[in-house]
């Protein structure tokens, strides 16, 4: 029920809004949170606890505990309490079966709940061992938060900002306020990260006190103070890193200077009953009441160890609120029951006398909300004479400010545990653990405070221990005896408040890279591809195997932009190249092309290419597409130590490449280009700059596809130009595009090896079948050269080799190769071929095997189906068609 | 994780690429212990590490002593010509 206006509250009641809970049009005010809204028109239950499923309410109201978590806008476990109203929203409650007000799973409070101890699912449920698919099943629906859809796409688009700044103030409550005004007037850039639902910290529950945080909030605007509320500071990392969740924003925050200001956390009392509905903390009502214009109850019982409780009964006797009777622990150490009807609070019983309330007040000593810090790596030790736990020890260029620092106001009298009937006295909401479940756990042995929170995970719930944390170190030293410095704290850890996997993940965007040629591939009718993050023609129809057989027999066009392209120049480029590869290039002649494989120092192959000689000291070197960036970035970091006389230039952005292919190629370029393409004047493996279609061109006339053929390296920006005009001027020859599948039917015909396709991380230049490859006479030991000797000194045990399959049956690619019963290899490749009427393809086999004719089985379809080996290529062995 | 370039100066640390602890290659050819030891091991210690680092902006190579336990990067440079560790893949020697 809303109060009549009253000054300094923070609706603004000419401004309606509207929203919906579980389909009921609701209304609340411009300023209202959502969990204000729905408690002001007398919504009670907030969620359902995480085991038990006990009905819970609103307790802290600044965003600490995990009771008022709801799901909105689809999105689940989102504190309402912190969350501004917004026009239209849809919330709903979540963790229960049938509704939120009466849910079914209730009955494991009523019955199972004396008998779930903790470690009862691990030691209940693991036998027998056969029924752990049926009991979880049952289990993972029965516990847990809300639910995400699985399948449903995300709504709401997220994004990732980097920022600077020279302060980073985590939290604006008063002192973090006025120590990001005071940087701000020292001429710092300076934000303020706030997680409640607006600045001011504990001043928003105070009557005046609101008024004080506007001004704060003005003076910080106007001093140039970035202030984000509600925004969650995750964590605190090295070097002033502090990433923020605001709303769909996940900005990382790098700041010089840290102030930590996150203030105090309201610790609640563990007495029976201390969860029902009602028992609030008393800045959670002076909020509800001061902030929001609501009358919390009819009446009222406040327990309290500080003076925290009388402000608030005196905020609540202003609203209207009967204070039935105010219990101060200072001056005495009643017995205390809170016993509730539908789970809210009904009466309150104080030692043995019964005081009928809706309302109970619980104030235990505030702690220093000192997470942050001690994730960062602060130490936390214990202060008897206050009573609270005090971060030292701070990280370079993180400061603490205001009530974090121990500084909580009137010396305060540790809380009492008044576990004194035993049960349903409540440490952890979160995780619904009892003082009965804690001193379970250490009569178990779990007496050490790090091994109950994994046992029992009491501080494991999504309130990060905020609410917990304190009192579960009080139980275990009420039980053991130990003081709290001795019991210690458990680590804290990021997040400081859980966020959405969604934030993390970042937007919803995968990079692509398109080639030059692009527009025109998807003009021809080319199905696109990912082929790592290019995206690439898999064909240009349906018919893949007809797509390759025009190539065969009249003239094709591939798109090979995406190769890797470098530079490598200078005097010692040459001498450069025969470190690097296993094989010589100083030796290359001007005009001329070679195949280069590089491997690491340990032996394997990264990655081939053809590496041609454009003059004296210019190699231009070819990579695989995904490896373009790996290999320029191996070549410098060789010659950073090496530091011989050579440049490198990465093109692979730069150029555009097509392959013009078939017994055509020759008189399709002899139509767009004026140099010599003939069989004498531009020999097989040669390199020669020449121009086509006006476009200053390097062709090399290599054969990787198995026929006639010129890879044309030109400027990315003319692409379109040359491909239109080749295609223009050779129309009579039918030139017709090919994709990627097709070329891959061509190579592998040639046995044309795909690295990362048919090697893997162990393949070597021997068993990868190209020993022809090493040149160990080299005078420097080029890399990869020992390890690759040492394959040879062990003796080979695989082979790469081509096979066919007699009986035209396709095994899978990574199909197992079987003789006699034994695993002896795996298929990388396969494809049918049409030009060659079979079914070939390449496999790493065991060495013995390699020999030609040799036969092995592979699986197809679940049958053992024989396979011949194949050595060589199997079109066109002697290369008659590439050299024609 | 703040890393300083020296082309670009200080870069968060996805702009970079970190290629691990310097390593020593051997000058002649090494055993089969020397050979594994060059390729697998690394001295992983707790502190100060020299690493190789290139950075994603400038496409450069240059070398960080980094503490492995604080992240604090505590210089970086360009390796040198004239340095001794020409011949090798080693900034510790």
């Amino acid at each position: 029920m809303r109060l009549s206006e009253r000054p300094g509250e923070r609706i603004d009641r000419g401004k309606t809004l509207s929203f919906t809970f579980h389909g009921k049009h609701m209304q609340g005010f411009d300023g209202d949170t959502i969990g204000s809204a729905l408690y002001a028109s007398g919504q009670r239950v907030f969620s359902r606890s995480f085991k038990y499923h006990r009905p819970r309410g609103l307790v802290c109201c600044s965003g600490h505990c995990a009771n008022c978590q709801m799901t909105v806008d689809g999105i689940p476990s989102v504190r309402v309490c912190t969350t501004p109203l917004r026009e239209g929203s849809a919330v709903k409650g979540q963790n229960y079966i049938g509704s939120l007000q009466h849910d079914l799973m209730q009955a494991t409070d009523k019955f199972a709940g004396p008998f779930t101890p903790p470690g009862f699912y691990y030691k209940t449920f693991i036998r027998p061992r056969k029924l752990w698919p049926l009991y979880e099943k049952f289990l993972r629906g029965a516990a847990g938060l809300g639910p995400l859809d699985p399948n449903g796409s995300r709504q709401e688009r997220v994004d990732v900002e980097n920022r600077h700044t020279d302060v980073a103030v985590i939290g604006g409550g008063q002192a973090g306020l006025e120590a990001a005004i005071a940087a701000a007037q020292a001429g710092n850039s300076v934000v303020v990260i706030d997680e409640g639902y607006d600045v001011g910290g504990v001043l928003l529950a105070d009557r005046d006190g609101i008024g004080t945080a506007a001004e704060l909030r003005r003076a910080a605007s106007e001093a140039g103070v970035e202030i984000l509320a509600p925004a969650i500071a995750i964590g605190l990392f090295e070097q002033g890193m502090v990433p923020v969740a605001y709303g769909n924003l996940l900005i990382k925050y790098r700041a010089h200077r840290v102030i930590v200001a996150s203030g105090i956390v309201e610790q609640p009392l563990v007495f029976p009953g201390n969860d029902l509905i009602g028992v609030m903390l008393p800045d959670a009502v002076r909020r509800l009441v001061n902030g929001f214009s609501i009358k919390p109850a009819e009446r009222a019982v406040v327990l309290t160890v500080d003076d925290r409780g009388h402000q608030a009964a005196a905020d609540l006797e202003a609203a209207g609120v009967e204070i039935a009777k105010i219990v101060d622990f200072r001056n005495e150490s009643p017995t205390i029951e809170a016993q509730g009807k539908g789970g809210k609070v009904a009466q309150v019983s104080i030692s043995g006398y019964h005081v009928k309330a809706d309302l109970l007040v619980m104030s235990g000593s505030p702690q220093p909300n000192y997470k942050l810090l001690a994730q960062a790596g602060a130490r936390v030790a214990y202060d008897e004479s206050r009573g609270v736990f005090i971060p030292t020890d701070l990280p370079a260029n993180v400061e603490a400010v205001g009530a974090v620092t121990g500084d909580v106001g009137e010396p305060a009298v540790p809380s009492p545990i008044l576990d004194h009937r035993g049960d349903k006295c409540f440490v952890c909401f979160c995780e619904d653990q009892t003082t009965k479940d804690l001193k379970y756990a250490i009569a178990e042995g779990f007496d050490s405070i790090e091994l109950s929170k994994r046992y029992t995970t009491v501080t494991m719930g999504p309130c990060q221990g905020r609410l917990c944390h304190t009192n579960s170190i009080r139980v275990y030293a009420k039980t053991t005896g130990l003081d709290e410095n001795t019991i210690g704290t458990t680590t804290s850890r990021p997040p400081y408040t859980p966020i959405s996997m969604g934030l993390l993940a970042g937007p919803p965007q995968e990079p692509k890279k398109r080639t030059s040629l692009h527009h025109r591939h998807k003009d021809m009718g080319g199905i696109m591809m990912w082929t790592g993050a290019w995206r690439r023609p898999h064909s240009y129809g349906p018919d893949a195997g007809a797509e390759a057989q025009h190539v065969h027999e009249a003239l094709g066009l591939i798109d090979v932009s995406t190769l890797g392209k470098i530079l490598v120049t200078g005097p010692d480029a040459g001498a450069f190249l025969d470190r690097v590869y296993p094989n010589r290039f100083s030796d290359l002649k001007v005009g001329r092309t070679r195949y280069g494989v590089l491997t690491g120092d340990a032996g394997r192959i990264m990655d081939d290419g053809v590496v041609a000689r454009v003059d004296e000291n210019t190699f231009y070197v070819s990579a695989t597409s995904t490896g373009a960036d790996g290999v320029y970035q191996w070549f410098t970091w060789w010659n950073a130590v090496w530091f011989m006389d050579v440049e490198f230039a990465n093109m692979t952005g730069a150029l555009a490449a097509v392959n013009v292919a078939g017994p055509h190629a020759r008189e399709a370029m002899q139509r767009v280009s004026d140099d010599d393409f003939s069989s004498e004047g531009f020999g097989y493996l040669d390199a020669k700059h020449v121009t086509v279609a006006g476009v200053p061109t390097l062709a090399l006339r290599i054969g990787f596809v198995g026929e006639l053929g010129y890879e044309l390296h030109f400027p990315g920006s003319l692409a379109e130009h040359v491909w239109d005009e080749i295609f223009e001027k050779a129309a009579d020859l039918d030139p017709k595009p090919f994709g990627l599948e097709p070329q891959r039917i061509l190579r592998l015909e040639k046995g044309h090896v795909i690295v990362s396709q048919d090697t893997d991380s162990e393949s070597n230049l021997h068993e990868a079948a190209m020993p022809w490859l090493v040149k160990n006479d080299k005078e420097f030991a080029w890399v990869g050269k020992w390890a690759t000797q040492q394959v040879a000194d062990r003796g080979l045990k695989w082979m790469l080799v081509g096979f066919e399959s007699p009986s035209g049956a396709i095994p899978v690619e990574g199909g197992q190769v079987v003789v006699d019963g034994v695993s002896s290899g795996r298929v990388t490749s396969v494809r049918k071929s049409v030009e060659l009427g079979k079914v070939i393809g390449l496999a790493i086999v065991r060495n013995e095997l390699a020999v030609d004719g040799g036969r092995f089985d592979v699986q197809v379809n679940g049958r053992p189906t024989p396979m011949t080996v194949h050595l060589g290529a199997f079109y066109d062995p002697a290369g008659e068609k590439v050299k024609s | 994780m703040l890393v300083t370039c020296p082309n670009c100066g200080p870069r968060e640390v996805q702009e970079l690429r970190c290629a691990g602890e310097t390593t020593k290659r051997p000058t002649s050819t090494p055993t089969v212990r020397e050979l594994n030891e060059y390729i697998y091991f690394r001295r992983n210690v707790w502190g100060t590490q020299r690493e190789w680092w290139f950075c994603r902006t400038c496409e450069d190579w240059f070398m960080a002593e980094r503490h492995t336990y604080t992240n604090e990067v505590e210089k970086t440079w360009h390796p040198e010509k004239s340095s001794a560790s020409r011949k090798t893949l080693d900034g510790a020697t």
